[in-house]
């Protein structure tokens, strides 16, 4: 009875097939938005999570304020004496260096290109793990008289080089020339959007005289030489902070100090939510399609209802009509379930190009889909159904 | 559902007292005003009277496809107005074969495919369901029409297959609503023939509505109905 049933749903669905890809449209749209979301959300919390750990899990990141993010919400900034502080009173730290960033337009011969301008001390280059491909980075006496030199990032690099070598080169970053003396290997990835790569790194020093013009460091980026010894050395950071500070015993810390685990978790929780809400828009395009499939069994029902007639007359049960058309509803969306799988995989693929981030299958999205897909199929198939099997055969039969 | 018979042996077919009313209030209208009536098994009976009569209202109620409003219908002794709605498909399903005016053929669906139909809903094997329709095609002398569809098939053919429909489940009774309506003379004289032959070599119980006198001729038995009752019954006569 079942097979009969399943047969004579797709010889229905045959007969009319534009009408049938135009009723299953919906699902298909549905499924498809609701796989790629997911998909695509996915591959963001992965690539998220796998920039932040190829930081390394020891890096601390010490802001002046409370919350994360840039500004410090009026917590007085950091000095250069509270780096050097941070380097000579605690122990166990790989690599301490002030940081100050600026945007600003930087400009070679023609080409101009609106960047991230990162003053930093040498340690920085080891804390970020930050390779050259050319060059070198800038000296301790570069550093300590804040001569204008400069490294590029690969983005900043084409911008305004092109195929040109850069080293040796003078750029132009507001009113003061800069001479290129490095270039960063590319790290080839975006965290949250933002190029890694699209940077200009100078010494701190340059950076507070020429582009600030004051004496504030706005982050400390700190690497701890063992991975174990992070929470010891961030208890030892906030008491020296809190110490060169001044806060009272009763008072919340005005600085902050995340270590990269934490904002793994910040970001890719982030991610998560995002994902959570696309796919929750994107159900609610499922049950659109579901309705549309639920209009156009009610209008077949209606075109039938003198073949339903017949067939209750030779002798088909409610049940076996009831069967009939649930299944026909429940083929139709389950075929637009497998096709918006099939589109889905399509689209998450080119957008994970597009967008830069892994495109990972997942298996169980694409099960859950096709399953509410038929379960789709069976909630708005019921009502049409039970219409065409509640039928009176006389009024049915006499049906033209 | 076998309500032991009052009779010695019961009627296979025995309305009594039968009403059917439509509507309610001022609109209410009395289609059937107590129709008594007794069919054995194989018998042909045509059914005849103007129409407004009662006649297709009363084969609604003998087709188990409706139920009365007061009186009493026994099938083979069962009190069918004492059915529910899946109770009567079942009784239809069992014993009963429909054949229509209009046919009420599947449309692009083979011939084969139109009188397996009513096996599908019996549980028949798919090679089984081709053996017997093909049987019940070759019995209305439709054997090398299987492939073609309705449309491909003259009125008269198009009948034949609603015939082997009705057949291919071996019913015992077979209802007939104005069966040679919408055919000629001579389409009509070839499917009456058909009808008749079934009910004398398979002894298929066979009620037919008509307004045909010509048609009613091959009947056995000829019942008129008038306003709701029946107004002349001729009681069975020999085959000629």
């Amino acid at each position: 009875m079942f097979w009969s049933a399943l047969k004579l749903a797709l010889a229905a669905i045959r007969r009319n097939p534009v009408r049938s890809v135009l009723t299953v449209l919906g699902v298909v749209i549905g499924v498809a938005a609701v796989i790629t979301m997911v998909t695509i959300g996915n591959g963001a919390t992965i690539s998220v999570s796998r920039q932040i750990s190829s930081l390394g899990s020891n890096l601390l990141m010490v802001r002046p304020g409370q919350r994360m993010g840039p500004g410090g919400g009026g917590a007085p900034a950091f000095r250069a004496d509270d780096v050097q502080a941070i380097s000579a009173n605690v122990g166990s730290l790989a690599a301490v260096s002030g940081v100050e960033s600026a945007s600003a337009m930087v400009v070679y011969g023609t080409e101009n290109w609106s960047t991230a301008v990162t003053g930093a001390e040498r340690p920085y280059f080891t804390a970020r793990k930050l390779r050259l491909t050319l060059g070198r980075i800038f000296t301790e006496a570069e550093e300590q008289a804040g001569k204008p030199v400069c490294v590029l990032g690969e983005t900043v690099r084409r911008e305004l080089f092109g195929r040109a070598d850069p080293l040796g080169s003078r750029i132009r970053i507001k009113q003061f020339g800069c001479q290129v003396v490095g270039l960063l290997a590319p790290s080839g990835q975006a965290m949250m959007g933002a190029d890694q790569d699209d940077v200009v790194l100078m010494p701190l020093r340059t950076v507070q005289r020429r582009l600030t013009g004051s004496q504030d460091v706005g982050s400390i980026v700190i690497m701890v030489a063992d991975a174990a010894a992070t929470d010891r050395a961030k208890a030892d950071l906030t008491e020296l902070l809190r110490q060169r500070r001044h806060i009272a015993r009763n008072e919340d810390d005005n600085f902050s100090i995340v270590d990269t685990r934490q904002i793994a978790e910040a970001l890719s929780g982030t991610t998560r939510v995002m994902t959570m809400l696309l796919a929750a828009v994107a159900a609610v395009s499922l049950l659109v399609g579901g309705i549309g499939i639920m209009n156009i069994m009610l209008v077949s029902v209606t075109e039938r209802t003198q073949e339903i007639g017949i067939r209750l007359a030779i002798g088909a049960l409610e049940r076996d009509v009831l069967l009939q058309f649930l299944i026909e509803a429940v083929t139709l969306s389950a075929f637009g379930g497998i096709l918006g799988a099939l589109l889905a995989a399509i689209a998450s693929a080119a957008l994970a190009q597009v967008m830069d981030v892994p495109f990972v299958f997942d298996p169980a999205i694409n099960l859950l889909a096709f399953v509410v897909s038929v379960a789709i199929g069976v909630f708005f198939g019921y009502f049409p159904a039970r219409r065409a099997a509640r039928l009176d055969p006389i009024e049915a039969l006499r049906h033209e | 559902m076998n309500a032991p018979a009052q009779s010695a042996a019961p009627a296979l077919i025995e309305l009594a007292g039968v009403t059917k009313q439509f509507g309610a209030g001022h609109g209410a209208f009395l289609a059937l005003r107590g129709v008594d009536l007794r069919v054995e098994e194989g018998e042909f009976l045509a059914v005849m009277g103007p129409s407004g009569s009662g006649k297709s209202t009363a084969m609604n109620i003998l087709g188990c496809l409706d139920t009365p409003t007061t009186g009493v219908y026994r099938f083979r002794g069962v009190h069918v107005e004492r059915l529910d709605r899946n109770q009567r498909a079942l009784l239809r399903r069992r014993h009963l074969g429909f054949i229509f005016q209009g046919y009420n053929l599947l449309p692009r669906t083979s011939a084969l495919e139109n009188a397996e139909l009513p096996l599908m809903y019996r549980g028949v094997s798919g090679p089984e369901r081709r053996r017997m329709a093909e049987a019940a095609l070759s019995a209305v002398g439709l054997t090398g029409w299987e492939r073609h569809t309705p449309s491909q098939l003259s009125g008269g053919q198009q009948q034949r297959v609603a015939i082997a429909r009705a057949i291919v489940t071996n019913p015992t009774v077979l209802l007939a609503d104005e069966p040679t309506g919408n055919l000629d003379s001579e389409m009509s004289r070839e499917i009456m023939e058909l009808l008749a032959g079934l009910n004398r070599d398979r002894g298929i119980t066979i009620l037919m509505v008509t307004h045909e006198p010509d048609m009613a001729a091959y009947a056995r038995r000829n019942v008129r109905f008038v306003d709701g009752r029946i107004q002349s019954d001729t009681g069975v006569r020999e085959a000629a």
